[in-house]
């Protein structure tokens, strides 16, 4: 392995981007919580929605402005390191991107100012489809970008120009492409799930130190219903998008199963330390025979295993195949906890199970670690493509010098240690210390926004 | 018939001026931060700007997408060429756009390290800003379309020059937006920023306007001027652009002295805008100077008119809700700025 400008630029890359997605994964679902506490509050008039929405938005201002701030780095990111790759699909995912911009970035930048500072200004009713608007520029910004990643993964409607530069042929398939539809729903569910863990750990953070009993409970209860909706069903959908992508990468379901010869009846593999040099698992602990119970192969049509790719033509084989098994894990944890939940919830016990609480603690950060291992395993996992079967990453890098690079990723690394690690202070310092409870006088019942609401809130 | 390579030319000249006039005061905001008399004026200058700020910003994003979608060869060989500058400027704004929130959650220690950040961020944002039009406008080496030419090409006397300007007419844009924005002492303050700014900023203006013309020939001839000759009819033509800009920055200086409230703003975006015009007539055709038209590097023309067709109904959208959210946040901070 040389450190050279392209591996750099992967490190640096994969640094970036992994920093990025966290924000999103739980700005996405976040968004739309708040939307629903918001039209709660406006429905049912009852404070405590008020207060949860007030303390949630503050944990979103800081969240959505990492967010921010990183996501600018990657709109530039494939230009200063990835300039091949630009100049050579910018005609193809150039207007997704172009799209994203127009349709969701300006949107969410716009209503965030109302969401935030808009308190008082606006009425309810506006003030709440700022909350909305917020919430669809996030999905559809998420629509976007999954588009133009899918189609990297599984492209197709394009054709070569004479300088050698890619074009669409159709724009319809290039957007829908085949794994578009399994890949955003994956990435929604995900980013929903990442909020309801969050939002269920910190509730019951403050269950178990006896603060803001009516919100935290009202909100666990919201957290627990979203998992045990969307657990279940993420597992449906991960299995969708992981038989797209056996249809269309199948080097890469071949990594994440640990599959090293092609055979018709592969195992489930559990366990196990793929090794490249020798071409098999170490320490396998496998289930026999059930490869085809998941991918519904007639018994006599081979399931490919790497074997049948040359090795220039496969991932790296245990990055894929562990965070693939990370996810996996994370996402069974996240269907337990959700089961739990409504099963104390239906005995009436769901306030004072402690153990409950204290495994919702630890596993709040749980969304965050599957969508990491969940986006490492796919983008891990179409290499050594950045266009699968098109163009390779190793083609696509700029004509920079290794020491620049070195010098940017060294930056990046620092500055965001800094930014990141005091984000994250501030957001749990928030959440430790709860939502506000302050109790209503009786003529705040007027919404915020209308004169009287204003007047009230200038007193206080 | 104009072809779909000018009119995203155009279209994309216009998100990157939008952002300048825009994300401009901003950062320009930001730069003035140490001239603060105290932590509670900073939270005024700060709350001038902490509603539309992140808009402000997206500016930026869609001029450097729209340049990767519509201009794919263009944006393929200036960022490499510009890879250093580009970068700073990314990790300045990272420092900028987070301290709005973190000067809040921060307490003693932290909230001086933020507003410390917030003020370093947008100088050093400015700054490398100034460096990528610098080296922009000194034109890449390129060799077959890819950039070919050493790390630090854009590190110059010139591009230093043009930094240094661009850090000043933030400056300018910012003050004059405080004095818009605030009231009572701080106002007044402001106004004696944009006075000196004024100043600073037409003497920097004059010396980037000089020193462009020694970049190219080709820059030189367009203003009817070579080493040795003065092509009379084209020089007088070009002639009035620097003329409007000095008695923008008079009509700006006595705006400020008369102690108008939106005028200096408006009249530092003009000035901003004679300074946009004066670099189209140097540099028109080149989307990357002296090596590439629209044309030669333009997305293809699917690709083109397919976000035309988006762009036509959105661009009219935005501007509508960016102009209400100014509308809504239109009066002026209150002396004791509280944040969200």
């Amino acid at each position: 392995m040389e450190w050279d400008a392209l591996l750099l630029s992967r490190l640096q890359f994969a640094f970036t981007i992994g920093f990025h997605i966290i924000f999103p994964a739980f700005t996405i679902g976040l968004a739309s919580f708040l939307a629903v506490l918001e039209g709660l509050w406006l429905f049912t008039k009852k404070p405590l929605y008020k207060n949860l929405y007030l303390f949630w938005v503050k944990i979103f201002a800081l969240s959505f402005g990492m967010g921010v701030v990183s996501g600018v780095v990657m709109s530039y990111q494939f230009g200063t390191n990835w300039s091949v790759f630009s100049a050579h699909v910018g005609s193809v995912i150039g207007p997704l991107l172009a799209y994203e911009v127009l349709t969701a970035f300006f949107l969410e930048a716009s209503f965030l100012g109302i969401m935030l500072f808009g308190w008082k200004r606006v009425g309810p009713k506006l003030h709440f489809f700022s909350t909305l608007m917020v919430a669809v520029g996030t999905l559809m910004s998420a629509f976007w970008i999954l588009a133009a990643n899918s189609w990297m993964q599984t492209p197709q409607g394009y054709a070569f120009a004479e300088d050698g530069t890619m074009i669409a042929t159709s724009f319809v398939e290039v957007i829908f492409n085949p794994s578009l539809p399994s890949r955003f729903a994956h990435m929604v569910l995900a980013a929903y799930l990442t909020t309801a863990m969050v939002v269920a750990g910190a509730s019951a953070f403050a269950l178990l130190k006896n603060r803001a009993l009516p919100e935290s409970r009202t909100a666990l209860r919201m957290a627990i219903l979203m998992m045990v909706i969307v657990a279940p069903l993420q597992v449906v959908v991960g299995h969708e998008s992981g038989v797209v992508a056996h249809e269309y990468q199948p080097a890469k379901v071949a990594a994440m199963e640990g599959w090293w010869s092609t055979r018709p009846d592969q195992p489930t593999i559990l366990f196990g330390w793929p090794d490249e040099t020798q071409e098999r698992n170490h320490f396998e602990v496998a289930v026999p025979g059930t490869g085809p119970l998941l991918f519904g192969n007639a018994p006599d049509e081979n399931l490919r295993g790497l074997d049948d790719f040359a090795a220039s033509e496969r991932p790296p084989v245990w990055i894929v195949f562990w965070a693939f098994r990370i996810m996996v894990g994370m996402g069974l944890v996240m269907v337990a906890l959700g089961i739990w939940g409504a099963a104390w919830w239906a005995f009436k016990r769901l306030d004072t199970a402690r153990w409950y609480h204290r495994a919702l603690v630890a596993a709040g950060p749980s969304g965050f670690v599957a969508v990491l291992a969940g986006w490492i395993s796919a983008e891990v996992g179409r290499q050594p493509y950045v266009v699968y079967g098109v163009m390779r990453t190793a083609d696509a890098v700029s004509p920079v010098t290794a020491e620049s690079v070195a010098l940017s990723l060294m930056f990046f690394i620092v500055v965001y240690a800094i930014v990141f690690s005091a984000g994250a202070l501030y957001i749990l310092r928030l959440m430790s210390r709860g939502p506000d409870t302050v109790e209503q006088p009786p003529e705040s019942d007027q919404p915020p926004g209308t004169p009287l609401g204003a007047a009230i809130e200038e007193a206080r | 018939m104009t072809d779909l390579a000018t009119i995203w030319a155009v279209l994309i000249a216009v998100a990157v001026f939008l952002y300048v006039a825009l994300d401009g005061f901003d950062l320009g905001v930001g730069i003035l931060f140490p001239f603060a008399k105290d932590p509670k004026e900073r939270d005024q200058m700060q709350a001038a700007i902490a509603p539309v700020w992140d808009g402000n910003e997206t500016w930026l994003v869609l001029g450097g997408g729209g340049l990767f979608a519509a201009f794919p060869k263009a944006y393929a060989a200036l960022m490499p060429a510009l890879y250093a500058p580009i970068i700073l400027m990314l990790l300045a704004l990272i420092f900028r756009g987070v301290a709005f929130e973190f000067r809040h959650q921060g307490r003693n220690r932290g909230k001086k390290w933020w507003t410390i950040a917030f003020a370093a961020g947008s100088f050093v944002a400015a700054l490398a800003q100034g460096l990528v039009l610098g080296g922009f406008i000194q034109g890449v080496t390129l060799v077959d379309g890819a950039f070919a030419g050493g790390p630090v090409d854009w590190l110059t006397p010139f591009s230093l020059l043009v930094a240094g300007a661009l850090v000043c007419g933030y400056a300018l844009l910012g003050a004059a937006w405080l004095v818009f924005k605030t009231q009572g002492e701080l106002f007044e303050r402001a106004r004696g920023w944009v006075k000196q700014l004024a100043l600073l900023t037409a003497l920097s203006m004059g010396a980037v306007s000089l020193a462009t013309l020694g970049v190219d020939p080709r820059v030189t001839e367009r203003w009817g001027l070579t080493m040795t000759s003065v092509d009379w009819p084209v020089f007088i033509r070009v002639m009035p652009l620097p003329l409007v800009a000095g008695a923008i920055c008079y009509l700006l200086w006595r705006g400020a002295d008369q102690r108008r409230h939106l005028a200096p703003y408006l009249y530092a975006v003009g000035l901003f805008f004679i300074g946009y015009i004066g670099l189209a007539i140097s540099l028109w055709p080149y989307i990357v100077p002296f090596e590439m038209t629209p044309g030669d590097a333009a997305a293809a023309d699917n690709a083109l008119s397919l976000m035309l067709w988006g762009a036509i109904p959105m661009l009219p959208i935005i501007l509508g809700y960016t102009a209400y959210v100014y509308w809504l946040f239109r009066a002026k901070v209150d002396t004791d700025a509280a944040y969200h």
